[in-house]
């Protein structure tokens, strides 16, 4: 078991012919991900890295049985794209691409909720079970099999995360990257009851940062619904407010959003709060230890 | 974002019907008396200068007129002023209306419901901050389904309006989330929506277009910010900058890693000053951008702090070797430098042999920082 992904997901590539649809298909394949099929309008017929790229989902999904899109489709592009998945059955997209105006994204998460269909992202790197698959962008070296859920609203401090995690000898059961913007696919909430739930999973680690209310919602959720022990990190913590700190939603504004405040909500829903990200791999075998786990 | 003038949103509602006073831009205190003489715009006469910040009011940027000669003077008072760190260049005349009450209108996005979110409040004119939670109806909108009926009606009730005000309530609302909504707004705000006569007239207006969005409207590629030349530089080559105060240049590739840099930094004692996050990339050319753009901030010292994705850390190493050569002899500072991924053991090696300190942990990394610019960590 794993999270929203296993050996059974067959992976479509949308904007397979780009520059980055193209490195991380290869980057997928090696994962041990079965990349079935990718799209680009008006490239139907070739292939990248010997995945046949079609011209619609439509035909990918006939031809492919493809369950689930990686979407590197450029921003002004990037709503359609989902569109066109969702009407032709894909249930899981993960949305690499960047810069999608939200009114696009208000679009495209009620759509996708009319429709019974899940988005990751966008802005996000993605999810990746190691052993399993990836679907997505995360560097495949910072990974090993393992029992630690890592759940995230940020790209590369994840990869140092999980690596780190990995530099102590443990591993991880899939690891979720939720993405930075105003409005996001999939948040904590929604997230951390599929790691509750995995048996796979001993220990979740939440890596947040400052701006919204993410993580104080998911503070609340996980002191009335979670079992399992959560390592949480928050980046962000010398932010001045008022600054906008690269993600659109990373600022500090009118009072909310501190990092004090959402390390209060989760320190007082039981959770271990890291300092500093070289604090978090400690802490989780510290966890596993206390729960009889190693 | 991009924050439009109170005249560009007035543009924006005018052609859209929501209803102003009668008014116009001007950019010269001759032309302020021509448009009073000329009766465009009827007196007596608000003059209000086109800036961004807020406080006008009180901050004597608007001013009152009641000849052509007044309002030229007044013109002539405000334009080329500085304002809150603004220059004034443009000056908005309007009719003075004799106002019987004033409300509050906004609509923004709501992050946690992920839907958009309607604001009104019967107590306008003051900052909406400042206004009591319970005197403030807050109406989530389903972007599929916009304004229902049921809560224009719900609105008008809470602003206490009825007969032909709620009917121009009503059609206010929906033009402004038509508003919202073809302008990619992050913020429509109308603070004081006023009540003349049994009318509903918008006395400001307050747009803000996300930055995102700036694709789908041409019209706003003239608008900047106040930026710094580096800052504009930064811009155009997709790198967010950001200044604070301290004197440690931080170079980093995504938001949540940047954050994370600065704050074991200034657990040692450091004190970050310039950073650049170039984004989700390991692109070597771009963190050779990165670089050159900070050597040009002159910072103490730098810390580098980069995780590759796909790039191989040698290539990344081998490009900032290159580009340490392209900066002066005496303009030449502490490099720490941290790339971590794929042969990251290669990088360590390349990045030493050109003087670069290079070690593979944050901890260490970023006491080293401090180490180079002086501080003792």
């Amino acid at each position: 078991m794993s999270v929203l992904v296993d050996g059974d997901t067959r992976v479509l590539v949308q904007g397979i012919t780009g520059h980055q649809g193209t490195v991380h298909t290869v980057q997928m394949k090696a994962f041990g991900s079965k990349v079935v099929a990718g799209t680009t309008p008006g490239k139907g017929g070739q292939t990248v890295d010997g995945v046949p790229v079609f011209d619609s989902v439509e035909e990918a999904v006939a031809t492919t049985g493809a369950n689930a899109s990686c979407i590197f489709v450029p921003a002004p592009f990037a709503r359609d794209a989902f569109l066109e998945a969702v009407d032709a059955g894909i249930r899981l997209a993960v949305v690499v691409t960047e810069h999608i105006p939200f009114h696009d994204m208000l679009t495209m998460y009620h759509y996708a909720r009319l429709r019974g269909a899940r988005i990751i992202g966008p802005n996000c790197p993605g999810i990746a079970a190691p052993g399993k698959a990836k679907v997505g962008i995360i560097p495949n070296v910072v990974f090993r099999p393992g029992r630690v859920g890592v759940v995230s609203r940020s790209g590369t401090l994840t990869y140092e995360i999980v690596s780190g995690i990995k530099d102590v000898g443990l591993g991880q059961s899939t690891c979720i990257g939720l993405g930075g913007d105003p409005v996001v696919g999939t948040s904590f909430v929604d997230a951390l009851p599929w790691f509750e739930e995995d048996p796979d999973t001993d220990v979740i680690v939440m890596v947040g940062e400052i701006g919204g209310t993410a993580e104080e919602e998911a503070a609340e959720y996980l002191h009335h619904h979670l079992d399992k022990p959560v390592v949480a990190y928050i980046a962000g913590r010398s932010a001045p407010p008022g600054k906008r700190m690269g993600h659109a939603g990373a600022i500090i504004a009118r009072g909310r959003g501190t990092a004090e405040s959402k390390v209060r909500a989760l320190e007082g829903a039981g959770v271990r709060v890291a300092q500093f990200p070289y604090e978090i791999p400690g802490l989780v075998a510290q966890l596993l230890q206390e729960h009889g786990r190693r | 974002m991009v924050k439009l003038a109170e005249w560009r949103g007035k543009e924006i509602f005018r052609k859209n019907g929501i209803p102003l006073p009668r008014g116009r831009v001007i950019r010269s205190p001759e032309e302020a008396r021509a448009a009073a003489e000329s009766g465009d715009v009827p007196l007596p006469c608000v003059v209000k200068a086109q800036v961004l910040a807020g406080g006008r009011g009180k901050g004597g940027a608007v001013r009152f007129a009641n000849s052509p000669a007044e309002a030229e003077a007044a013109a002539r008072a405000i334009l080329g002023t500085e304002f809150k760190g603004e220059t004034v260049r443009e000056v908005l005349l309007e009719e003075k209306l004799p106002i019987a009450k004033e409300f509050y209108v906004s609509l923004t996005l709501d992050r946690s419901a992920r839907l958009p979110l309607l604001m009104v409040s019967a107590q306008g004119g003051v900052e909406i901050e400042n206004v009591a939670e319970e005197a403030i109806l807050r109406l989530p909108i389903h972007p599929f389904i916009g304004l229902a009926a049921y809560e224009r009606r719900k609105a008008a009730r809470q602003l206490g309006v009825a007969g032909p005000t709620a009917k121009a309530l009503e059609s206010l609302l929906d033009r402004l989330w038509w508003v919202f909504q073809k302008e990619d707004a992050e913020l429509v705000e109308i603070n004081p929506l006023a009540l003349v006569g049994d009318g509903l007239v918008a006395l400001d207006a307050k747009v803000i277009v996300e930055d995102d969005a700036t694709f789908r409207h041409p019209e706003y590629a003239d608008i900047r910010d106040d930026r710094t030349p580096l800052e504009e530089v930064a811009r155009e080559e997709g790198i967010a900058f950001v200044q604070l105060d301290g004197n440690i240049g931080v170079i980093a590739n995504g938001a949540g890693l940047t954050m994370a840099t600065l704050d074991v930094l200034q657990k040692f004692g450091g004190r970050p000053g310039v950073f650049l996050d170039l984004g989700g990339t390991d692109d070597p050319s771009k963190v050779t951008q990165a670089f050159l753009l900070m050597a040009r901030a002159k910072p103490a010292s730098v810390f580098l702090n980069i995780f590759g994705g796909v790039t191989r850390c040698d290539t990344v190493a081998r490009g900032l070797v290159d580009a340490m050569k392209q900066v002066p002899e005496g303009e030449r500072f502490p490099l720490v430098a941290r790339i971590r991924g794929n042969n990251e053991t290669e990088g360590i090696a390349i990045l030493r042999s050109a003087g670069v300190i290079s070690l593979r942990e944050l901890e260490e990394s970023a006491r080293a920082a401090v180490a180079s610019a002086g501080g003792r960590p």
